[in-house]
């Protein structure tokens, strides 16, 4: 087995929340990213998927040091990168880089393709000259596909779809090892998704790069991962390979998501049973006991309120974090009572 | 366009050498597009060169009163071009060397609320949480000073001098530049492309100078062109209280003041000042409206 790139342990990144009045304070925890741990290795795709507000993004930012994590650890290539300097992060930012998820206002308005792609040269190699920095930067546009006329335009004069590029055309300007994916084709018409991701996987061939692509986006993880992390409230629901994801998957949740993903074929969709969740994710401010995913979970048992499941290890490497996981994959979904069921009652 | 001059063309936008242009080229460039702008920039470059030059050229001079005509009407045969005021000084000679103090007070007083103002406001902007409280409640204690107050208390402690007035005015003046300036920042910092900069390997300081200050350029610009003005007219505040310039130097401010109480009898010493005033008002708002199109990329036509 190859070592991995990057081993995150049990990793947690609060948010402190003011709720108090002009003179009080009242502060809470939100556990954004509650002990979260997984690897990634060289050249292989992690994908994400979880809901809005599952910690994806938190994740995301603290993996490249842009947040403080509280805890656990992130070891990049042998060397502990929690609680280190921002120096030492800030250089260890050419090796890992991000891609953000709206691709025309992570560009500054004010400078133009060539000086944005440009940037990370500057800072991390000051002492390039102009004629090296230019070519470098003409090579990595036409790389993405874009044409080196293009370098003196401004982003608004360019399409969602073509700034992702620049976007991507950044982050790759440096020769990173990592790139950390935070939700890259959302914001981009369908079209344009399967464009760019299809760019992401050439680049990660070409380049071979370990990459870890955040979506909510079921088809487009499935399309581009090795392996996918299922994430709820702060933790990992289930980590697995994408055949075992998508044919068998173990934990409830992740069968509620795939079952989810719309048919696009009207007549197979609508004869098939509403098998969706019912409710809301319970805010993050006061988690439920135990299992997260019990208050919507209609396998639910008395265990799963008092006993917060592990991340356990199956034979085949996979890992699944529920109690009855050996015993609901061959259970049929119950069906839904016209969805008025209240379901997030705790 | 048939096929081979297409061809040829594509050929010729792949090897025509591309050079990388910044923002403040390309703005360059944007400015001098604008007819209003450039109208105010030409106006602007004469109305320098004119205080500078003109009293050079005039055989009279700006304290020594021409004995033989008090209050005359403008004339060629005088010699008086803008006529003479109550004590038969020179309006012509007076109007230049008070544009030169108009002048000098609106932008020198300007250029030092807009250094304090944007460096203070950005900082505080930027740094946000209990640097930001703190420096704000002290713009605040500061705003509560009264201007008057602040003013004499400095001529009291250092004498009377030119100079104070532009800092007195740049002193008062910087505080709503820097609250601008910070509401501004506040909005600025939060977006994704600040966090790209800091994921690229920027520091605070390359990411307040790249990032942050050309994008306050467009609002910082706007609020220039109107304290120009607004510097001018303080200082004509300024001195007719005695606490600005002092006679026999003088300025546009005092000149109106003082044309303003002989409107009837003598409206000449009234119209040349204030007319060469408003001229140059005019020609910065127009330079200002033209510097904030030209900054922003995306009003590119």
């Amino acid at each position: 087995m190859r070592a991995p790139v990057l081993k995150v342990r049990g990793l947690e990144v609060h948010y402190r929340v003011d709720a108090g009045s002009l003179f009080r304070h009242d502060y809470y925890t939100i556990r954004a990213v509650d002990g979260v741990s997984f690897d990634v290795f060289p050249a292989e795709t992690l994908g994400i998927v979880g809901e809005s507000g599952c910690g994806k993004s938190t994740l995301a930012r603290a993996l490249l040091g842009l947040q403080r994590p509280k805890g656990g650890s992130i070891e990049w290539l042998g060397e502990e990168l929690v609680g280190t300097r921002e120096e030492f992060l800030r250089k260890k930012r050419r090796e890992i880089q991000i891609i953000f998820q709206d691709p025309s206002g992570s560009l500054d308005p004010r400078m133009t393709i060539g000086e944005i792609v440009a940037e990370p040269l500057k800072t991390f190699y000051p002492s390039m000259s102009r004629l090296q920095v230019r070519e470098r930067v003409i090579g990595i546009l036409q790389l993405v596909g874009l044409r080196s006329d293009q370098i003196n335009r401004y982003p608004h004069e360019f399409s969602g779809g073509q700034c992702q590029r620049v976007g991507i055309a950044r982050a790759l300007v440096v020769n990173p090892r990592l790139v950390v994916c935070d939700e890259p084709v959302s914001a981009l018409d369908v079209s344009i998704q399967a464009q760019i991701v299809n760019l992401l996987k050439d680049l990660q061939k070409k380049l071979q790069l370990s990459l870890i692509f955040i979506a909510h986006d079921l088809s487009v993880v499935r399309h581009v991962s090795d392996r996918v992390l299922v994430m709820y409230l702060g933790k990992v629901m289930e980590v697995a390979d994408r055949e075992s994801i998508y044919h068998a998957p173990r934990h409830p949740y992740t069968r509620a998501l795939i079952e989810s993903v719309p048919i696009p074929d009207p007549v197979r969709e609508r004869a098939r049973a509403r098998r969706s969740l019912q409710g809301d994710m319970p805010s993050p401010l006061d988690p439920p006991s135990g299992c997260v995913f019990r208050t919507r979970c209609p396998f639910a048992i008395d265990r799963c309120a008092a006993e917060v499941p592990e991340l356990e290890t199956l034979d085949d490497g996979n890992r699944v974090a529920c109690h009855r996981h050996r015993e609901i994959p061959a259970e049929p979904w119950p069906e839904n009572e016209d969805g008025d069921r209240e379901a997030s009652t705790t | 366009m048939s096929e081979s001059t297409r061809d040829a063309f594509e050929q010729a936008l792949d090897t025509r050498e591309i050079r990388g242009r910044s923002l403040y080229v390309d703005a360059w460039h944007r400015l001098l597009k604008n007819k209003a702008a450039v109208a105010g920039l030409v106006v602007l470059a004469i109305m320098v060169v004119l205080v500078l030059v003109g009293p050079l050229l005039s055989q009279w001079d700006h304290e020594i009163p021409d004995w033989e005509h008090y209050s005359t009407p403008p004339s060629l045969e005088t010699g008086h071009v803008f006529g003479t005021d109550a004590i038969g000084r020179d309006l012509f000679v007076r109007t230049m060397i008070g544009g030169q103090v108009s002048l000098l007070v609106g932008l020198l007083a300007t250029l030092v609320s807009l250094v304090i103002g944007v460096t203070y406001g950005a900082v505080a902007g930027y740094l946000g949480g209990r640097a930001d409280n703190v420096m704000m409640r002290f713009v605040d204690a500061v705003y509560a000073m009264p201007f008057m107050f602040f003013v004499i208390l400095l001529m009291v402690v250092f004498g009377r001098n030119i100079f104070l007035i532009f800092i007195a005015i740049g002193a008062i003046n910087w505080l709503d530049m820097a609250r601008i300036v910070r509401g501004q920042t506040l909005s600025l910092k939060n977006k994704d492309f600040v966090e790209a900069a800091r994921a690229c390997g920027a520091t605070e300081a390359q990411i307040i100078r790249r990032h942050i200050i050309p994008n306050l350029l467009g609002v910082v610009i706007v609020y220039v062109t109107l304290t120009i003005p607004q510097v001018i007219l303080v200082e004509s505040f300024l001195s007719f209280l005695g606490l600005g310039v002092q006679e026999p130097l003088t300025s546009w401010g005092a000149l109106v003041n003082e044309g303003a109480q002989e409107l009837e009898t003598a409206p000449w010493s009234l119209m040349f000042p204030a007319a060469f005033l408003a001229v140059t008002l005019f020609a910065f708002n127009f330079l200002g409206d033209g510097l904030r199109d030209a900054l922003d990329p995306k009003d590119r036509l």
